[in-house]
Order: structure tokens, then sequence, then C-alpha cells
């Protein structure tokens, strides 16, 4: 039984991970329909981005960390204005592939700058584990938790208290009522990308204290999908909710998988599995709007 | 069908006839011509490129069927043509004839595809592709794990087709048999497109909502796509097993089937001629990179190490500016150039 509660809070610190990078996506689907595969790259040029700063720049951590979200604003919005706005209007096939063409090459220009061996991030916050529960838990689990959950709430108030953030819903809403209203699309488009690559940097960052990092790590982009698909596409909610429920999910069904049936590496296709069934029984997720159309 | 200029047709016949007129018959059987006697000059590295490209164009053009025709996006082509490919190599170690093998492979791959192509009904667009994408990797698990089918991460060997005592064992035997089928695909596809079913096909792609009160089952069309294009994925995976005599479950992840879009895509949509052009690009695109990169290893003596990285990147790269400047791919570019020397000098 400790084991499976190791599982289950190790599944929320991946899962608060998961949620921090759907944040990402979903904020992207919102306001602009496009369906991002490279959240993953992103978050991997973050992290790797911060790791150049501290480890071979020696910036302390604190200062390397605000340039690298400063970098990430300027990532964000190149991605948007040379890769994405030219497609604006075309199907959807272009604009994922667009995306996919974009993952690969942001991939390969972290394995140019720092080859494909694993980085380790210089310990930042103390080893000595905390006991919660009984269970022994790194501190650093607990910062990322915590982060995950103030960078949640600091969205959800942009969200709905902000200028900007209900400028970004009405766009979601309907562009052309928004644009004779007076807003910029474009202007929201590039927040919007901005916003996305921040809070991907923000969970690089701290998956690299936690794991230290290598250039697969953007095959986290796929496993954000389970996590948008079960809180629905476009509810800053659901991600939130569905990232920490796949997390869990993934790593209790791994260990469950390797008691009951002797299975490896269970974990990597679990949220998959679990996609499918959403898709077949609720398309549209936990909170997602469910699109009706007449004829 | 675009009108050409002094082509005038008296019937519907005669305008969805594949040839509209003799010329093109001629170019084409002198181009088929030229293909055939081609092992017998290039050398066997050249003829390798033939047959690979030969194995991308079947799996290119059955991409095209479900995805350029009827508008379904998959993200797990390649794990259909793993499906395939494992199936039919099984079924020749167990002393079923080559033949009979592939097309096993196909049916299983076409199987693998109705059942993961039913949330078609219900998903579109986006929703599908990740539906898909799912697809590709719980089949990717399998692959790794199915051990006593698969070899697991060992991988498996398969022997040399042989068809009636004749071994395929080299590469210009091997390049008559998997041109031959190329071909027999191609005209399967151009065909089908021709018909009812691929004339619903499309009509599903431009408005699924018309095309349904025009009275197009949906369900049972997308199906059939899925299971045709599907059909056709595993028949390439079968011929791509029996070619390289290994499998290994790396070959078939999720970028074979991103590379397939991309085929599609820098071919252009919806088009045969497109899928061979865009299966030609990106079979020739690695060998290209990899002949440059040798070619500038005296100034730059490290760039053998970054060749991987360097590949795709160029790839991620040569995909962003086909979608933002050729989005209707190299057969559009094809269509213009003709048009541009039919009509020279006097082109306005």
């Amino acid at each position: 039984m400790e084991y499976y509660l190791q599982l289950f809070i190790n599944g929320l610190v991946v899962g608060s991970i998961y949620s921090l990078v759907a944040l990402g996506f979903v904020v992207i689907y919102k306001a602009t329909k496009v369906v991002n595969f490279a959240q993953g790259e992103m978050v991997m040029v973050g992290a790797y981005v911060c790791f150049g700063l501290t480890v071979q720049l020696h910036i302390p951590f604190f200062w390397a960390f605000l340039m690298t979200l400063a970098f990430s604003v300027l990532l964000g919005m190149a991605i948007e204005r040379l890769a994405l706005r030219p497609l604006i209007g075309e199907a959807h096939i272009c604009v994922i592939m667009v995306t996919i063409g974009l993952s690969s090459v942001l991939k390969s220009v972290v394995q140019l700058i720092w080859g494909t061996q694993i980085k380790v991030y210089p310990e930042v916050l103390p080893t000595t584990p905390i006991m919660i529960a009984g269970m022994p838990v790194a501190p650093v689990y607990i910062a990322a938790f915590a982060l995950s959950g103030v960078l949640f709430a600091v969205f959800t108030a942009f969200f709905k208290y902000s200028r900007m953030g209900i400028a970004m819903r009405a766009t979601a809403h309907d562009q052309q009522a928004a644009q004779s209203m007076g807003i910029g699309i474009r202007g929201i488009f590039a927040l919007s990308w901005c916003i996305a690559s921040v809070v991907s940097t923000v969970g690089g960052v701290i998956l690299g204290n936690i794991n230290g990092i290598n250039s697969h790590l953007g095959v986290l982009g796929l496993k954000v999908f389970p996590a948008v698909i079960l809180g629905g596409l476009d509810s800053l909610l659901g991600a939130a909710l569905g990232g920490l429920i796949i997390g869990v999910l993934e790593n209790i069904c791994d260990g469950l998988a390797k008691d009951l049936f002797d299975l490896g590496g269970f974990r990597e296709v679990a949220a998959f599995v679990v996609l499918v069934a959403i898709l077949m029984i609720k398309p549209y997720g936990l909170f997602g709007t469910e699109e009706i159309e007449r004829v | 069908m675009r009108g050409k200029c002094g082509l005038f047709f008296e019937s519907y016949r005669a305008e969805a006839a594949v040839f509209q007129s003799g010329f093109q018959k001629t170019c084409l059987g002198l181009f088929v011509a030229a293909l055939l006697l081609s092992p017998w000059v290039l050398d066997s590295y050249f003829v390798s490129m033939l047959n690979l490209i030969c194995i991308a164009v079947i799996g290119a053009v059955s991409l095209n069927l479900l995805t350029g025709v009827c508008g379904q996006i998959s993200l797990g082509h390649g794990a259909f043509l793993g499906v395939g490919a494992y199936a039919a190599a099984q079924a020749t170690m167990h002393g079923v004839p080559f033949l009979a093998a592939l097309l096993l492979g196909g049916f299983a791959a076409a199987l693998a595809g109705m059942v993961f192509g039913v949330p078609s009904l219900r998903l579109k667009g986006i929703y599908l592709a990740i539906a898909t994408l799912a697809a590709q990797l719980i089949l990717e698990y399998v692959f790794l794990h199915w051990e006593s089918a698969t070899g697991g991460s060992r991988g498996l060997s398969v022997d040399a087709p042989n068809i009636l005592g004749f071994a395929f064992n080299n590469e210009r035997r091997m390049f008559y048999l998997l041109f031959s089928i190329a071909a027999l695909s191609l005209l399967m596809v151009t065909n089908v497109m021709r018909t009812r079913h691929g004339r619903a096909f499309v009509s599903i792609r431009d408005f699924y909502l018309s095309a349904e009160i025009a009275g197009v089952n949906l369900f049972a069309y997308k199906l059939a796509a899925f299971g045709l294009s599907s059909f056709l994925a595993g028949v390439a995976g079968g011929l791509w097993a029996h070619y390289t005599l290994f499998l290994s479950a790396e070959q078939f992840n999720i970028g074979l089937s991103i590379s397939y879009l991309a085929m599609i895509i820098i071919g252009g949509l919806g088009s045969v001629t497109g899928s061979v052009m865009g299966a030609v690009f990106m079979t020739l695109l690695p060998e290209v990179l990899n002949g440059l990169s040798g070619a500038i290893s005296d100034v730059l003596p490290n760039i053998s190490q970054h060749i991987n990285a360097l590949r795709e990147g160029v790839f991620g790269l040569v995909l962003i500016l086909f979608l933002i400047f050729e989005p209707e791919g190299l057969a559009n570019r094809w269509r213009l150039i003709k048009a541009y020397w039919k009509l020279y000098p006097f082109a306005h």
C-alpha cells in the first residue's frame, strides 16, 4: 500500500508538470484554435536555456530563471510571427503539420547546441526529504507542486479580471465579434503564444530540477494530449485537473501492470489507453465546450 | 478536372478518363520504360534508392487516399504499416507463400485501421488526429512488448521473398517486384478516386454535412477509407519487411507516421502524382543531406556527429517552408510549370 501511496505522490508531482504544459496548450487552443504539437519541445528549449545560463555561464539561478522567462517570451513571439501567422485560416492538417515541423526544428537546434547527453541541474533546493503523512518527499517535489498551483491561480485570475485576459476570452469565443469591438487579434495571438511559452519553460525548469534534462524531453508534449482531452480542450480548470489525474493514473496503472501482469513500461501508454476511452465516451472532456452543429 | 486547352469532352466517360490525351499516354509509357531499364544501368546504391521510393510511394498514396481525398487526418499510418509488416513476416515464417502473406499483412493492417477508425464517426479534425496519435503510441507499445509475435526489442529477421521458387534476393530483382506492386497500387488509388466511392470520399472531405444529406453513409465510407488506406499501408509494410529482411519496433515509430504525412503535404494533398513526388522527395532528402555533409566534412570535421540532428532540423524546416510558401505541394508547382511551357512564348 505504501508503494502505491508513493506512486500517488509521484503522480501528483509529474501531473502538476503535465498541468503546466497543458495550461500552455489550452491557452493557445482557446485563443487561436491551433493544436500545438511543439509544446513538449518548448518545454525542452526552456529547460536547456536555463541550464545553459546557470551551469555554462555561471549566472545565479534566480537571475538565470528570469532571463529564461524573458527568452521564452521572445521565442513564443517569434514562433507565432514566423510560422503560425502565415497559416491563419488554413486547414487543420496544415496547422498541425507546421507545429510538428516546428518541434523538429526546436529539437534539432537543442541537439546541435547541447548534444544528446543527459544534463544535471545544480542543486537549488535542499535535498533532505520532508515527511508528509509518514512518507519522505523531496522538497523539490513540493516546490514543483506549489509553483504549478500558484501559476494556475495567477492565470485564472488573469483570465477572469484583467483587461487583456478578458480580451483573450472574447477572441476565443468569437473572433469577428471581438475584432469589431476593437480587440487586436494579432496581439492576442502573439500573447497566447508568449504565455504558452512561459508556462512551458517553467515546467521545463522544474522538470530539470527533478530529473535532469535530455533531448527526449519533448516526448512530454505528447503526454499533454490525454490531459487536455480529459479536461476538455478549451478549459483551464480542465487542463489543471486533467494533468493531475493523468499523472496519478499513469503511475498507478504502471504499478498495477507491473504487479499483476508483469508488464514493464506501461507508464508510456497508460495515458493513451485512457485517452481512447475518453474519446469514445465523452469526446469533449470534463469541462470542454461541446460543439453543437445545426444544419 | 481542370480543362486543358484544345481538349473538348463529349461524354462524362471521356472526361473521367485517366489519360486525356495520347501525348500523356506516350510520356508515361516512355517514363515507365526508362524506369524498367534503369536497374541495368544504375549501380546497386541507386537501385536501392528506387526500391525505397517504391515502398514509400505505396505508403504515401495510401495515406493520401485517407487524408488527402477523404479528409481524415491520421497520425497512425506508420503503426498500420508496422501491423502489416509483422503480420506478413509471421505469415512467411509459418510457410505461407509470399504473395498470400502480403495480402494477409494488408488485411491485418486494414483490420487494425478500421478498429482505430471507428472513433472517426464521432470525432473530427484535431480530435481524430489525437485519437490516431493514441493508436500509433499504443501499437508501438504492442510491437515492443508482444515478444512472441514481434521479437520485442531484439527484432525479427525475415527471409527474402520467394514466388513460385523464384527468389527475389538482390536489389534488381526486388526492384521489379516493388515497382510492379507500387504501380498496381497507384492504379488502384487512381481508379478508386474516379468511382462512386472516390466521389463520396471527396464529398466527405469537402463538407460532411452536405455529403450526408446527399445520401453518403458517413460511417461506412469513413470506415472504408480507413480500411482501404490501411490495407495498402499493410502491403507496403509487408514489402518493407521482406526488403530490409529485419524488423525492429523503432522502424514504425511516430517519426514514420509524420514523414508519411510530410510526403503527402510536400507532394500535394489529394493528388496521386503528388504522392509519388512527395515520396521521392522525402526518400532522397536524407541521402542528399548525407552526401552534402560528406562533401563538406573537410571544412567542418565534426559534422558527421551532428548529422542526425541536422537531418531532423532540415526536415522540419522543409516542412514549414512548404506549408507557408507552397501549400498546394509539388504537384501544383508541376502543373504550373507545364502550363507555362504550354503557352510559351505567349504566356500571359
